[in-house]
């Protein structure tokens, strides 16, 4: 069952002047009245920091909510490689659009073409931001910047800092916010976790929260909500994001109203370490800017187990070359990692679980010398040492695709509004930007771009309408939510049951890797539907969570996350059987094409699908945005 | 391997706590630090004991919510290391370990493992920041920045607050913490005009919460990301010129 056509609220104009003419037709909030408006932000990574920091710079009365003890611990922190921006410094024939472009192709023709154009054209301001905020990007002796390239594309435009570039950001960020909070302009709640969307009158009015320090269930009342909270891929257990990143924030929204797009786009990134035990809490990603200089193989041979440097040359398949001539090693993420997984699946991984494949600089060694490469990728050599006890200047890596990013997340229009008025989204928590696959170092780029120029610009528009209009946590909608909230809590802790709560998300994780990973097809959704459904049920029967409420409890803040994300699992299973076609990070085995690469059905699936919460026993209700191009020519992507 | 663990149970901030011996069994040597505390934990659960709490978040050593006292060292034995990249290979069978919470007065315990390390946020509000509003950033390659100062000022910027430093000191004190950023900034052209606003601010603040640094070094030992005291010679430079400059 579907409702066709949401309206997106992209701008009039040609794409290149759409955002100046929204710029210059949004209602303004008179400066003498922006402190009359309370914003909540929820979340305070790069898209979160930033929002909330040029909010309060422009006027707003900001609270800030993170379940971290400080807001600098987001998991933006966590990116490595680099961030993308048009800025042509290289002379290699970039521009706006091309980034808009590639980001359009990358993402496998299913992302909106206005919003992309936007994110290109910020691009450099971003950079100009972060530079006059002190991150120390990399540079040329000369004293300018310098860039490098990244998977999916033929130009350098990726800045970075060493291996950090999340860190460098967001601490530019985060340095920023704190700025605010020293002036009073930003009040901050750290170790508080967003658990219920306010709604009065069908408008995003404040939010509840879980105090983690003593359980205290509180109300907060704003006149617009934005939510800066991340994506969701531990709803596999196992992948590359920090442990305690989560979906609560946009699932209750969902729950309260706000449309979840293409929930079954998500990224699974071709560089991380392989698993090596069942006591495995995370897995680690190593910079996709590896692929510049590191090349990938597996022997030619199966079941080949000898050491990597026994392996003559001629007996080594280097796959990603041998496919895609034009690319190589930096071929699009969902790309290198079904190549990955195509390979193991043959019989010819690597290392002890054959699930693995090598990551070689060898050659980049021999070429550049073992200082420049030091000097390139030092701290990821060293990081991944550490971890496996292998030295990578004297043996090859060893890689296997992982969980890593969310290309879905909450519909948002072109003014990153949700389905719910007042209802923002920022950064990897909304579906925006990168359809079907996201490219290397555009995360950043999106998260910022967001944070630092949209959300505070767009969310003067609605504000505006809302003069007056304040309302109070007195009202009956406040106590409702709360009363909702602490129902779930005291379920969760009644259950009494047998079970931790990490041994059902391992379960969960085990069943969505395995049916809707890498690979999906419609029966093994089907039953990962059932299986999710079963577990959940008994999840909330027999999960055990010691202690209570009113304390500091880890077990307590884990099982209602979890508890959300067996609900999204089967919204990722639902909307990825219903998506009868590959693209990009989604790749339904029926439809491939003869050389098993995904094959897009443009005539069918041309839109975003939105899912509308209709209850708990009823089916989500389908609603498509359809996608329109103007500048960019749909075609198969080739990287050959 | 097995291993036998004296870990610090605290149940809150104001309760008596006290070192709980529990077995690691099992442990395998490629498992970090927090994944044994993991492994443990379950057992814990399945005999119906609350969990070890403990902050962690990225486990890449990147985030610094983790850190913990590992016999009596600062994020144990590995230098250069945060917890979470701490792995049991580093540790033999039979090994016993004693874990505690990071030690310093202006860090009060919460729970077991968890404290409460929110001066060093006030730090940072104080002036850790380049004051500039979202929009009216020059155009990035107006300024150059020689590669030296550049890289100078990214050693500094690596810090990840974690508080190790302190925790090790002696005084307690959070000298390693603000050098780095008092340096971070004060290196690059664009924290030239707050320069010696910007330290007298961040000191103040930081010796209302932390001990007084008699340069013990113990702090440059324990830093994972192996932020040299260099940085504490130059705050006090900063500091001085600063002082100066204000009279």
């Amino acid at each position: 069952m579907s409702d066709p056509v949401l309206d997106n609220k992209t701008p009039p104009g040609p794409l290149a002047q759409k955002w100046e003419y929204a710029k210059s037709h949004y209602k303004l909030v008179n400066p003498a009245n922006k402190r009359k408006y309370d914003v909540i932000v929820v979340g305070a990574g790069l898209a979160g920091a930033s929002a909330a920091a040029t909010m309060a710079e422009l006027g707003y009365n900001v609270k800030c909510f993170v379940y971290h003890d400080s807001p600098r611990r987001a998991h933006s922190i966590a990116a490595q490689g680099g961030i993308n921006a048009a800025k042509n410094y290289q002379n290699d024939g970039d521009s706006i659009f091309r980034l808009f472009y590639d980001t359009v192709k990358g993402g496998d023709y299913r992302s909106r073409e206005s919003n992309v154009h936007r994110l290109a054209e910020l691009s450099v301001d971003i950079i100009d931001q972060a530079v006059a905020q002190g991150v120390p990007f990399a540079r040329e002796y000369g004293g300018l910047l310098e860039n490098r390239s990244f998977g999916g594309v033929q130009v350098s435009r990726t800045f970075y800092a060493r291996g950090q570039t999340g860190q460098q950001l967001l601490l530019g960020a985060f340095q920023a916010l704190e700025r605010q909070i020293g002036l009073g302009r930003v009040k901050m709640y750290n170790r508080h976790e967003m658990l219920d969307v306010v709604i009065v009158d069908g408008q995003a009015k404040g939010i509840v929260t879980r105090n983690l320090m003593n359980g205290a269930i509180e109300a907060h009342a704003s006149d617009a909500v934005v939510l800066a909270t991340g994506g969701y891929a531990n709803v596999f257990y196992l992948s590359t994001n920090a442990k305690a990143s989560n979906a609560t924030a946009i699932w209750r929204a969902y729950k309260r109203g706000a449309y979840f797009a293409n929930p079954c786009y998500t990224q699974i990134h071709p560089t991380c370490i392989p698993q090596s035990g069942d006591y495995q809490s995370k897995l680690t990603l190593m910079s996709e800017s590896l692929r510049n200089d590191g090349r990938i193989w597996v022997p030619k041979s199966k079941g080949d187990t000898r050491p990597p440097l026994q392996i003559p040359e001629s007996e080594r398949d280097y796959y990603l070359e041998r496919k895609y001539p034009s690319f190589g090693n930096l071929a699009p993420r969902d790309i290198a990692s079904r190549a990955a997984k195509e390979v193991c699946d043959e019989g010819r991984g690597i290392g002890p679980s054959g699930r693995g494949v090598y990551l070689d600089f060898a050659d980049a060694i021999k070429r550049l010398g073992r200082n420049v490469i030091k000097e390139l990728y030092g701290n990821l050599f060293e990081m991944y040492h550490d971890i496996t006890a292998e030295n990578p200047y004297e043996v090859p890596m060893r890689i296997y695709p992982a969980p890593h990013y969310t290309m879905g997340g909450l519909w948002v229009d072109y003014n990153l509004m949700s389905t719910v008025p007042g209802l923002y989204v920022a950064g990897e928590a909304n579906f925006s930007d990168h359809g079907a696959n996201r490219l290397g170092a555009s995360a950043l780029m999106q998260g910022l771009a967001d944070g630092y120029f949209v959300v505070p610009v767009t969310i003067g528009d609605y504000l505006a309408g809302q003069l007056g209009k304040k309302v109070s946590a007195d009202r009956p909608e406040f106590a409702q939510t709360i009363a909702s909230v602490n129902d779930r809590v005291s379920r969760l802790i009644g259950a009494k049951g047998t079970r931790s709560v990490d041994s059902y998300h391992r379960e969960l994780g085990g069943i969505m890797w395995e049916y809707c990973g890498m690979a999906r097809s419609a029966e093994g959704l089907k039953k990962a539907i059932g299986l999710v459904r079963d577990l959940r049920d008994k999840y909330w029967r027999d999960v055990k969570v010691l202690g209570t409420n009113e304390e500091p409890n880890q077990a307590l803040e884990k099982a209602g996350r979890v508890a959300d994300f067996f609900e999204l699992a089967e919204l990722m299973c639902i909307d990825a059987l219903h998506r009868n076609e590959s693209c990009g990070g989604h790749f339904r085995v029926e439809y491939q094409t003869a050389d098993g690469e995904a094959q897009r059905n443009d005539d069918e699936y041309l839109y975003v699908g939105a899912w509308e919460y209709t209850g708990d026993n009823s089916e989500p209700r389908l609603h498509k945005e359809p996608l329109t191009y103007e500048e960019v020519k749909l075609a198969t992507r080739s990287y050959k | 391997m097995d291993l036998k663990l004296h870990v610090w149970r605290q149940a809150s901030a104001d309760s008596q706590g006290v070192f709980k011996d529990y077995d690691a069994k099992g442990i395998s040597p490629d498992a970090s630090f927090l994944e044994m505390l993991d492994v443990v934990n379950e057992s814990l659960i399945e005999r119906g004991e609350q969990p070890i709490h403990f902050e962690h978040d990225c486990r890449e050593g990147i985030c610094g919510s983790c850190g913990m006292m590992i016999n009596g060292v600062a994020h144990g034995p590995i230098r250069g290391t945060a917890t979470c990249q701490l792995h049991m290979r580093h540790f033999k069978d039979g090994d016993e370990v004693w874990v505690e919470p990071w030690r310093a007065r202006a860090f009060p315990v919460i729970k077991d493992l968890i404290v409460d390390r929110s001066p060093l946020d006030k730090i940072i509000a104080a002036g850790g920041f380049i004051s500039l509003n979202t929009g009216s950033a020059p155009e990035a390659n107006d300024t150059p920045i020689p590669k030296v100062v550049q890289e100078r000022a990214m050693d500094a910027a690596a810090c990840i607050q974690c508080g190790a430093c302190v925790a090790q000191c002696p005084n307690g004190a959070a000298q390693l913490f603000t050098a780095a950023k008092v340096s971070h900034l004060g290196l690059l052209p664009q924290g030239q005009p707050e320069r010696h606003q910007r330290v007298l601010k961040m000191v103040e603040v930081m010796e209302d919460y932390f001990g007084s640094c008699t340069l013990f070094r113990e702090c440059e030992a324990v830093c994972p990301k192996k932020i040299s005291v260099d940085f504490i010679a130059r705050l006090n430079r900063d500091y001085l010129a600063a002082q100066l400059k204000s009279r």
